[in-house]
Formats: structure tokens, sequence, C-alpha cells
């Protein structure tokens, strides 16, 4: 059963100290920062977050790590030109970080989602990034045991949801959404609209509702890309 | 493929622009591909809509168009480096995991990326310089690497310190294994194919003086 949150800060409440959070996002699209921040006024910490990069400029994601709060962050790009804030903790030995290739990445996620065990994959094959991974030939070729990713908690952003948490996305922002929120124990998706139930054509849900458990909606001029360019 | 080896003497060697004109032209019409973050995004500048040129960004998306201006700028609409660009009619959404196995599923037919070395087996290093005190940052580079059917790589084909970055073995911490098929640099063009690397034009220098500043064998087209 959906529940719908009435602010940022009471969708994040139950996350506990030391969980696993993903984190959606490519940049800054898709980043949830409304929840994000709400996260980083809960206070809990020692977590593990796993995202694509490692924050950018001093808000959202970046300004969780500058608060602390993350020990631990799987990302495959962390390096930016405004990441400031993770190169500081990363270069001072404050943070954690485990760096995996994008799409080994994405389908780890997945594979947390959809009860895989591991898979095999040629991506990095034969690189720095496979040291220590058990690996296995397929027809000449040598593959890397990839294991998944699971999170506590899933912090997305969607751009519409009906009364039932069934999600549709805005362009690139859907980026890790739809594969996080199914690989968490609990997912909690930050909209700018939400409508009537039936109100959205089933053929265009990208996330049906099984994997939602939580909908807060944000001030729409926040969350909607156009309106923040 | 076949090629015949020409030297351009007389030319200057390629700028940025003329190596990424070069690379457009060299696309095959009605491909699917990648453009790499960095020096491979000025490819698109050279693709003309006629030669029906897809572009994927790895961001979840197919027929990518030119980067965005004023208006147009949306800020949840990025490529791979996170640049605000436009859709072309006919442009999918989908999320990383299938914008993924898009790649290692062998759909691509080209992806082009920077490269800081490439060795004589078509072996790619571009994502890390391997310093004590660099961030370790790999983003798509090795999915693209093993996924892409043909990998070319833009680079200036010598070091500041003169060096090639043509190599026999990659030095720089590995993308991928064997995944080069054509180097595209400032002073001249390789094609690797059949065990070997072929230079297909020069720009500047001859192939003598190639060879006799790059240790790897360099074979030539009759």
């Amino acid at each position: 059963m959906l529940k719908i949150a009435q602010s940022a800060d009471a969708a994040v409440s139950a996350i506990t100290e030391g969980s696993t959070v993903l984190i959606g996002g490519f940049g800054t699209a898709g980043q949830p920062i409304e929840l994000i921040d709400a996260l980083r006024r809960h206070g809990a910490g020692n977590l593990t977050v796993v995202n694509n990069n490692a924050g950018n400029g001093d808000v959202g994601l970046a300004a969780l790590l500058g608060a602390g709060l993350v020990s631990r962050i799987i990302c495959s790009f962390p390096r930016q030109v405004d990441s400031y804030i993770f190169d500081d903790l990363y270069r001072s030995g404050k943070i954690e970080l485990e760096v995996v290739p994008q799409g080994t990445l994405a389908e780890r996620i997945r594979a947390g989602g959809a009860g895989i065990a591991g898979f095999y994959t040629r991506t990095s094959a034969g690189t720095p990034l496979a040291i220590g991974k058990e690996s296995r030939m397929f027809d000449g070729k040598e593959y890397v045991l990839e294991l998944p990713i699971r999170g506590d908690f899933a912090l997305v952003k969607a751009h519409i949801s009906d009364g039932m948490g069934n999600l549709v996305y805005r362009k690139t922002a859907r980026n890790f959404g739809p594969i996080m929120a199914a690989a968490a124990n609990a997912s909690i998706v930050q909209v700018s609209e939400i409508v009537d139930t039936g109100a959205l054509d089933p053929e265009i849900i990208v996330t049906p509702c099984i994997y939602v458990d939580t909908v807060v909606q944000v001030d729409a001029d926040a969350t909607h890309g156009k309106a923040k360019a | 493929m076949s090629f015949h080896t020409v030297e351009h003497l007389d030319a200057a060697p390629l700028n940025r622009d003329a190596m990424a004109k070069l690379v457009a032209e060299d696309i095959p019409a009605n491909s699917f591909v990648n453009l790499g973050i960095g020096q491979p995004t000025k490819v698109s500048d050279y693709l003309t809509p006629e030669r029906g040129v897809i572009l994927h960004t790895e961001n979840g998306m197919l027929g990518m168009g030119p980067q965005a201006v004023g208006d147009a700028i949306d800020l949840d609409l990025i490529n791979a480096g996170k640049i605000p660009v436009t859709e072309l009619p006919g442009t999918a959404y989908f999320h990383h995991a299938d914008s993924f196995a898009m790649m290692r599923g062998g759909h691509l037919d080209v992806c082009v990326m920077g490269a800081f070395q490439v060795s004589a087996q078509g072996d790619l290093a571009n994502w890390s310089t391997g310093g004590d005190d660099s961030i370790p940052a790999v983003g798509g580079a090795m999915d693209l690497a093993v996924g892409a059917k043909d990998v070319y790589t833009m680079m200036t084909l010598f070091a500041k310190d003169g060096s090639s970055k043509l190599v026999t073995e990659c030095t720089y911490p590995l993308t991928g294994l064997g995944c080069v098929s054509r180097i595209y640099t400032d002073v001249a063009t390789f094609i690797l194919e059949n065990d070997a690397v072929y230079v297909r034009e020069t720009f500047s220098m001859s192939v003598d003086e190639l060879r006799s500043r790059v240790p790897v064998e360099l074979l030539t087209y009759s």
C-alpha cells in the first residue's frame, strides 16, 4: 500500500544509521535533491550511498557528503569538475570509494531488484577493476563475475505518480530511477505531480507501483528541469 | 576494408576540429553511435542529418540532437558530459540498465573515445593515469570498450615529452583489451586489423618519420 508523505522530511524519517541508500540521478538530472536535503536534516550517518557520481557543487548529494553522513560511496564517476566536496573527503581518507564501471553498476542494481545472484560480464576483464574477482571463459572470452547491489532504501526522482505509485519520468532524468526503485527494501520517490489513479495511460508507465513504497510531491519548479533552467 | 596509404606531407597536423571532421566522415551512414565525453563530442558537429547517424548517450537516450541553447535548455535532458542537449524526431528514452545492455549486447555500431594510450594489439587505456593522488573514475568507458562493434579513438599521437601514445604495451591502467579498431591522431590515422597496425594517412610527416618515432611496427596499404 503506497504511503503518500506530506513532506520530504516525513518521507525519509525511517532511514536509519548505517543504511545503504541507492540515490538516483546522473549528475543533477534525476537527482532527488529535496529528498537528499531532507536526509541530511534527518541526520542518520554512516551511510553507504550508491549513485553514479559523487556530488556536484555544494547541493544535494554533495551537501550530504559534506555533512559527514556518508562513510562509503559506490559509483562509476566520482571525479568531476565540480566534485570538490568528495575530492577533499577522499583525499583526506574520510570516505571509502568503490569505483564500478557504469554499466556494471546499473546491471548489479538491476540484478539486485530482479533476484539475480550474480552475472558474468566482459566489462572490466583484464583491467585493474577485475582484480580479485572471479572470472570465467565463455566462447574463448573472459567474463568477470559481478554481484548484485541492493539498498535498504532508494531515493528516486520521477516526474508524475498516480495515487498507487505508478511512475513516469522525464527525459534523461529517468536514468537509474527505475532500477533503484526495484532494488531497495523501501523506495521513496519525489515527484512534481500526483495525479488520480487511472489518469496515467497504463501503456506509458515506466515503474509499476509494486516497486514504490512512499511518494512525496515537491515543488514542481524545483523538480522540473525546464523550469529550473 | 582496404585503403591506399596517403602521405599528406604539406598538410599541417590536424587540430581538434579537423580530427573530429575526419572521424565523422568515416562513421558509416545510418549507424548507431556513442560519442565519449571530451574531444569525441565534437564529432557530432560534423554529422549531417542526411547521414542518418543515430546518437546514443549512456544516460538513457537514442536520437540525441545538438547542444541546447537558450530556451531549449532543459536540465532533465543532458548528455554523458552533463551538457544540455536536444532531442530529434524519433528519440527514445530508457533507463540505465537498458542503456548499457545496448552497449554490452553489441547493438552499437561505433563508439568514439579519447585515449591516453593504445597498444598495437588494440588495448585501450583512457580512464586513469594511475597516479597516487588521482581519483579513479571510469564512467562507461569499460562498457563501451567491450560492447561497441567498432571502437575509434582520438588522441594526439605524441605526449608532451615526445613519447608515442601508440605503444607496444600500455603502461597506464587498461580500459579494455584488444578493443580498438581505429586510431585518429593529429599526424596520422591508423587502422588495426589482421593483428597489425596499418597507416592509412599521415599529416605533416612521412610514414618513415612515423616509424622512427613510434615503437610499433607500422604497415602501409599498397
